[in-house]
């Protein structure tokens, strides 16, 4: 259902919209290493990257379905 | 490395865009599946929101302010689930209103209006101004950069011509006037367009990520070893995180708000993204391939910024880094690449955003005055089609580059590129209010917008770009050390004492903060005009005007010719026949046999018409020539609740339905009370037949006997029988009279002829008129009541047949030896009482509600068998009802208990 995305989407937009804000960002806010990149780096591109298979993901489920 | 190369390359660079161009349009032209129309295509040309700014300025802002450069592409990102809502809406209107810009569409959501048009022109043209600007400038120092590596900085040339930023500004507009105005689109689609700026996007990504690949894989080995070495220095382990970079919350948000506004609000990406969109569902593949992209091209921004800080200190510009590490490393064809990536981040921005602010300012600024010139002037051809409205842009282009070359030479060479760029951020998003509300909200009025436009526009103006001038020194400074007239709460970076943001936050907080309250309060209070009510409604519920021309909603009309020639002068006589034609086949008719051009043809022509020049100038045009009914609230208020309509007009089918139903119940149950009659008739038939037969038979043999026996017959037999011949044809005659009595009471065919009559009267006459027989019987009759007059309303005639029917019943009932009858008349408050009672054998319980029936009859003890015909009673009770009044039998109870009492009652 197309309501069923629009709502999915739409908790898409929220769910990442707390997490690349504060307070949530002072976790990761340090000055340190992660894997060898620098936490914050490595926090913002991992919840992009995550955010962007997300996002195709529920676009992608109405090919699916005719 | 010499200029020539540089410029050279730049040269070879731009011809294979004009190579792209041209081969997608001439495609085209040829009607074969559009390149465009990919998903694809149509995420990388969005990409065109990456510009110089992006290419060069990310890595300049990452010395100062760590990631949060990355705000202006996340905000972009979380917004990107909300385009298959957001967006995708926005484009079914656009597609459905033939919108060709962001003012264009504003306008139109607001009534067509015109001031709006030129309102958010002049914001958008002042506002981008500075983002133009930025593009010049990075392409200026790209090419000093690429020249003079590690020279000493060029002293400032005291002419122009001697500038090299004006020779890029001259070579800028040029290009993009060739590339931009190449011919007059009704939609304002350029595929060629769209193609170059989607190559040019894979151009910059592939330029960026092999320097960062360069200076991660090839200066340092990988990611751990760069960062791990920037966190032993002190300057780039700031740039690890926000708090060591000096943002704050507030101004992270701020920034993702603005670019969140940014990636639809910007004229060059609303360009993109909805006028040239070739079909909604493009959006749902963008929505992941467009944020995908804005990952790659910043995942080397940080990496990058390090390593420049760590190599030059504070020598060289951060702005330049992406160049002058290569050079650095003397990987010149390095240089060249990123540069060549720059330019095209930097053309395509300027081309795409040039062009689309033109066909703004021609459509919403320069065409409605020339309308409004020509109308109230006497000139007839001030504009004569569409070379015209092509000089027209042409001319708006280099207006505003040279406006953004006059900007950089005095405000811009004192900022970094970021900062520059998010004055024009702030600025486009002074369009969010309106245009967002004007898509969800339906009380958004006309003045409402231009109240908050105007209100954040000027916040906007005097937080950023005037202390901006004052502090290049083109105006007095004293406002912003001392604020407004001395008015320390006036100072343009803190604002009514709010201090301690950086001037971008500081600014959109306040413009916005005021724009939105302005723009809603004022809605509220004021009342939208009859078009504002229908383009909200439209914009609004978009979803229920697709797929059908809203031609109801305006009813116009114009003389076929009129409208005619003012087509031909803008679009040119080929389109307009065109045009037409197009109009002719959709509607199967022919408009040479018209003089009038209806509504719909009048509105066909507007929306073509808007696509050359915008709405709120088709508009103007077509007032010129078109007669406009007077349209009543009534009717704005129909259209509006056509969907209410039909699901009343539904409900409605629905009770009919209903009534029908019932009705079909009603005609059942009718017919199946006339069965029961048709049977009860034939019932009828053949009991009167039978009747009719018993004293016939008995006549006959009777007859017969006095016939063949006449002779030996003695003359008392010969009496004997004739005596029941006669009572017998007596009987058959009574009976045919009762049977038509029925008939004639029953079919209503000789109604009542009512008169004052005295009941008293009647049953005295009537018992006078049967003392002969009360005497024969020796039956004594008394009459009570009669003494004096009861008047009522009745037929004389018939209640004389009730009362002599009664009369005769109950001597044929009473005592054989002592036979006496009482009649009794008694007046009640509202019905007139008629009793009679004898003292017969009485009625049976079971018989007293047969007896009123047909044919039914009583075996008197005494006389055996029956006399009558069984009509009598029913018939009396059918000449009581028909008088409204009712018929009883009283026998075998406490007040009868001898005889039986008849009671008939009679309404007064």
């Amino acid at each position: 259902m197309a309501d069923d995305r629009s709502a999915r989407l739409l908790l898409t937009f929220c769910l990442f919209l707390l997490l690349l804000n504060y307070p949530l960002l002072t976790i990761v806010d340090k000055t340190e290493l992660w894997f060898g990149f620098p936490a914050l780096y490595f926090y913002m591109f991992l919840v992009w990257g995550v955010m962007i298979f997300v996002i195709a993901q529920i676009v992608k489920q109405r090919k699916k379905k005719p | 490395m010499g200029l020539s190369v540089v410029v050279g390359c730049s040269l070879a660079y731009i011809s294979l865009l004009f190579l792209i161009a041209w081969w997608v349009d001439k495609r085209a032209t040829e009607l074969r599946p559009g390149i465009v129309s990919s998903p694809y295509v149509y995420a990388l040309s969005l990409a065109v929101y990456c510009t110089a700014w992006t290419f060069f300025g990310s890595v300049g802002r990452a010395t100062t302010g760590g990631l949060s450069f990355l705000g202006v592409y996340l905000g972009p990102t979380l917004l990107a689930p909300l385009w298959f809502m957001l967006l995708r809406k926005i484009i079914l209107i656009s597609k459905n209103q033939r919108i060709t810009s962001i003012a264009d569409f504003i306008s139109a959501r607001y009534g067509k209006s015109t001031n709006i048009g030129v309102m958010v022109t002049l914001i958008a043209v002042l506002g981008i101004v500075p983002y133009i600007s930025i593009q010049l400038k990075a392409v200026t120092f790209g090419i000093n950069t690429l020249t003079h590596f590690g020279e000493a900085a060029p002293a400032p040339k005291p002419h122009f011509w001697q500038d090299a930023a004006f020779w890029v500004t001259l070579a800028m507009a040029l290009f993009t006037v060739v590339f931009g105005t190449r011919k007059l689109d009704p939609n304002e689609r350029h595929e060629g367009l769209v193609a170059a700026i989607a190559f040019e996007s894979i151009v910059k990504l592939i330029a960026f990520i092999m320097v960062g690949a360069f200076v991660t894989f090839g200066l340092y080995n990988g990611f751990d070893d760069l960062f791990g070495k920037a966190l032993q220095q002190e300057e780039t382990a700031r740039m690890f995180t926000f708090s060591g970079s000096g943002i704050t919350p507030f101004s992270w948000n701020m920034l993702m708000l603005l670019s969140l506004f940014a990636i639809i609000l910007l004229p060059r990406q609303f360009h993109i993204s909805v006028v040239e969109n070739t079909h909604p569902r493009q959006i749902t593949k963008a929505m992941w391939v467009f944020p995908l992209y804005l990952l790659l091209i910043n995942i080397f921004v940080l990496p990058v910024a390090m390593a420049g800080k760590m190599a030059f200190g504070d020598t060289v510009h951060p702005d330049t880094y992406v160049l002058s590490i290569p050079l650095s490393q003397g990987a010149n064809w390095l240089a060249l690449i990123a540069f060549i990536g720059g330019f095209s981040a930097a053309t395509s921005m300027v081309v795409v955003e040039a062009t689309a602010l033109s066909i703004m300012f021609s459509n919403h600024v320069v065409v409605p005055l020339l309308i409004k010139t020509r109308l109230f002037g006497q000139g007839k051809d001030m504009v004569d089609g569409a070379s015209r409205l092509l000089d027209i842009r042409r001319i708006c282009i280099m207006l505003m580059l040279f406006l953004a070359y006059l900007y950089q030479k005095s405000v811009g060479s004192t900022y970094d590129l970021v900062s520059v760029g998010l004055i024009s951020f702030t600025a486009a998003a002074q369009l969010a209010p309106s245009l967002i509300g004007g898509i969800y909200w339906k009380r958004g009025t006309r003045q409402g917008a231009i109240t908050g436009l105007a209100i954040g526009f000027l916040f906007w103006a005097y937080c950023l770009p005037l202390p901006s001038m004052a502090q290049a020194g083109i105006i007095s400074d004293d406002f912003v050390k001392n604020g407004l007239f001395g008015l320390s709460f006036l100072k343009p970076y803190s604002l009514f004492g709010l201090s301690g943001l950086d001037p971008i936050t500081h600014a959109a907080f306040w413009s916005l903060l005021f724009n939105a309250w302005f723009y809603s309060i004022v809605s509220i209070n004021s009342k939208p005009s009859m078009l504002n009510l229908t383009q909200a409604d439209l914009f609004v519920n978009i979803g229920k005007y697709i797929g059908r021309q809203d031609s109801d909603i305006l009813k116009r009309e114009a003389k076929v010719s009129e409208l005619r020639n003012m087509l031909n002068r803008f679009l040119g006589e080929q389109r307009t026949i065109a045009m037409f034609q197009e109009y002719e086949s959709l509607n199967q008719v022919k408009l040479g046999q018209q003089q009038l051009a209806q509504a719909d043809l009048v509105n066909f022509a507007e929306t073509h018409l808007a696509g050359a020049v915008g709405a709120a100038s088709a508009r103007l045009v077509l007032d010129s020539v078109v007669k406009e009914e007077a349209i009543t609230m009534d009717e704005v208020m129909r259209i509006l609740e056509q969907t209410r309509e039909a699901v009343e007009h539904g409900r409605l089918m629905e009770a009919k339905n209903a009534e029908l139903k019932k009705l079909t119940l009603q005609l059942t149950t009718a017919n199946d009370q006339l069965k029961n009659l048709d049977r009860l008739k034939a019932d009828f038939i053949t009991t009167v037949t039978h009747e009719l037969r018993t004293p016939v038979t008995s006549i006959k043999s009777l007859s017969k006997i006095i016939l063949d026996y006449s002779d030996e017959l003695d003359d008392h037999r010969k009496q004997e029988y004739l005596r029941i011949l006669v009572m017998e044809s007596d009987r058959i005659s009574r009976l045919i009279n009762q049977v038509l009595d029925i008939e004639k009471i029953q079919s209503n065919e000789a109604p009542l002829n009512f008169e004052t009559v005295n009941l008293s009267d009647l049953v005295r006459q009537a018992a006078r008129g049967m003392e002969q027989m009360f005497a024969e019987k020796q039956v004594t009759i008394r009459l009570h009541g009669t003494d004096k007059s009861n008047n009522l309303r009745a037929d004389r005639d018939r209640l004389m047949q009730v009362i002599v029917n009664l009369l005769s019943n109950a001597l044929k009932f009473c005592n054989p030896e002592d036979g006496q009858i009482d009649v009794e008349l008694e007046q009640a408050s509202d019905k007139m009482l008629l009793r009679v009672r004898d003292n017969g054998p009485g009625i049976p319980p079971t018989m007293q509600q047969l007896i009123f029936e047909k044919f039914t009859q009583l075996h008197s003890q005494t006389q055996g068998k029956p006399h009558g015909t069984g009509l009598g009673l029913f018939i009396t009770k059918s000449i009581v009802e028909k008088h409204g009044g009712s018929i009883r039998v009283e026998s075998y109870s406490v007040a009868v208990p001898q005889g039986a009492m008849f009671e008939v009652r009679l309404p007064l």
